[in-house]
């Protein structure tokens, strides 16, 4: 017997007494979490219908397979192979591993998964399940302290998926100067995983938080200080540019496919 | 006003224990240490309950009420619908002693455990001088009035009594952020052995501490990930890894 079964803490049966419910928080986490990474397995792995011009999915940009479809890659480049070992992969699965793991090493999905998928704990004061925790100290959590470089590559990612958004100002015969639907969806999309990103502990750490002094580093401490004001609201940050990505994917699939009509207004 | 209020005490020690029904008056304004104190006066003479201040500032009253930890002297019983029983039971996270008294002193142990502010060698007592803005950022874990709520809702401990010799829990990681980022710190390896000594890598940030700190103090987002970053500087970093620099703590 451990944790609050213990035999000198306080003889309680229950492993927790909380009458509110606690339970909403994680098994809403759990349900929208588990909804997203079901649909970006199954987008991941279609390799079809992620462009029509002028817009591209973000689960495929930068697109840099030879697979790629004819338009849809960054600058005509297509470094990698379309057959990897003798398969045929997706190009979404060759740049998913940078999205993917920033978001999963980020502090709060840490947080909000650890709760809703492992139950460690499920709520505050609610008794795990687990009888052994060792924490982030071993493989393969320990592995989240790569959060740093995961940040770096989604900046970069933020720079090809803002390009995006920029060539989407064209229409479908690659003409400047229009605005569709489509072009609102990917500058929200682009817009909030910036906001996403730089509202990130790590950028807020990079800025400026690993500074002992900051009165001897003024621009520096300027920088921290609009950080840490865009921290505070990174959970809504990681929630809303989820969405904004998986409906700026939906749409451009549904444009892609025909099922909705891309409406330009210019 | 006066109402009467339905009550559930856990009573006990070491050996045994359970929770007891009562029902007391309660005035409108009261809080839940107020009807403890009545229910110790009118019909539990030894009910052991520890406090002190009333006022939120001394710590001394933490307990668990409907599950939840939380200062007695700062939960409102109007908080509770009228209707509603409230459970009162001592803190889960540490060896009880008797009714809602238990033995904190791991937390004691635990604080001798952290090295010391070291003053830097070429100023006197006195000649010290810091910037406001430096001032600032620590002055809010100088908050912390050491209830240890955060202390007894942490998992890591709370569920794993085995963890409490390697863990030394969020109230002592505020402190050690505290002095890891005072600028006139001079001691090194302090990110180090928050690491590999006071088990900051057991963290995996779930926020409770922060979510029951009755001082509102940011724990996670401005003492443990902070650390948690300090420590990727010098232990996790890949560009110090292939720079040579893994070995050497940046000082600035």
């Amino acid at each position: 017997m451990s944790g609050v079964f213990s035999p000198t803490r306080a003889k309680i049966k229950e492993r927790t007494l909380r009458t509110d419910k606690w339970w909403i928080e994680p098994a809403i986490t759990f349900g929208v979490l588990f909804s997203f990474v079901i649909y970006a397995t199954f987008r991941a792995f279609e390799g079809a219908n992620y462009f029509t011009e002028p817009l591209i999915s973000p689960f495929y940009s930068p697109c840099l397979s030879e697979a790629c479809v004819e338009g849809s890659k960054l600058f005509g480049w297509a470094p990698v192979s379309a057959q990897v070992l003798g398969f045929a992969l997706s190009p979404a699965l060759i740049i998913l591993i940078f999205p993917l793991g920033f978001r999963m090493t980020c502090y709060y999905y840490r947080k909000a998964y650890y709760r809703a998928f492992w139950l460690s704990p499920p709520a505050c004061a609610v008794a795990e399940p687990h009888t052994k925790y060792t924490g982030e100290t071993r493989a393969p959590l320990i592995l989240q302290n790569a959060h740093r470089w995961f940040f770096y590559a989604g900046l970069v990612f933020n720079v090809f998926l803002t390009y995006d958004a920029v060539l989407a100002f064209r229409n479908e015969h690659g003409q400047w100067g229009h605005m569709s639907v489509g072009t609102l969806v990917l500058i929200a999309s682009s817009s909030l995983l910036w906001f996403y990103s730089l509202s990130c502990h790590t950028c807020r750490h990079t800025v400026g938080g690993r500074l002992k002094h900051f009165s001897k580093h003024p621009l520096r401490y300027k920088l921290w200080t609009t950080v840490s004001a865009l921290n505070t609201k990174h959970q809504q940050f990681a929630w809303f540019s989820l969405a904004a990505v998986a409906f700026a994917d939906i749409y451009v699939r549904q444009v892609s496919t025909g099922a909705w009509t891309n409406f330009y207004f210019f | 006003m006066t109402r009467k209020l339905n009550l559930r005490i856990w009573r006990g020690d070491s050996t045994d224990g359970g929770l007891k029904d009562v029902v007391v008056d309660v005035n409108e304004g009261e809080v839940v240490l107020d009807v403890i104190h009545r229910v110790q006066a009118t019909q539990m003479g030894d009910l052991a309950v520890r406090w002190n201040c009333k006022a939120g500032k001394c710590g001394s009253c933490s307990m668990e009420i409907n599950g939840k930890p939380r200062l007695a002297c700062m939960t409102q019983v109007a908080s509770f619908d009228e209707e509603e029983t409230i459970t009162v039971t001592p803190l889960r996270a540490f060896p009880i002693i008797k009714d809602l008294v238990t033995d904190v002193s791991f937390n004691y142990k635990k604080a001798m455990e952290i090295p010391a502010y070291e003053h830097p060698a070429e100023l006197a007592p006195g000649e010290a001088r810091m910037e406001q803005i430096d001032v600032e950022r620590s002055q809010e874990f100088r908050k912390c009035i050491e209830c240890f709520l955060c202390q007894n809702t942490c998992h890591v401990i709370r569920d794993h009594e085995e963890n409490k010799k390697s863990f030394a829990g969020p109230r002592f990681f505020i402190r050690i952020a505290e002095l890891d980022m005072h600028p006139l710190d001079r001691l090194k390896n302090r990110k180090r052995t928050a690491q590999e000594e006071h088990g900051l890598g057991m963290c995996n940030i779930t926020k409770c501490c922060t979510e029951v700190c009755p001082e509102h103090i940011k724990i996670t987002d401005n003492a443990i990930i902070p650390m948690k970053e300090r420590v990727v500087d010098i232990k996790y970093d890949p560009a110090r890894m292939f720079s040579g620099l893994l070995r050497r703590e940046k000082r600035d």
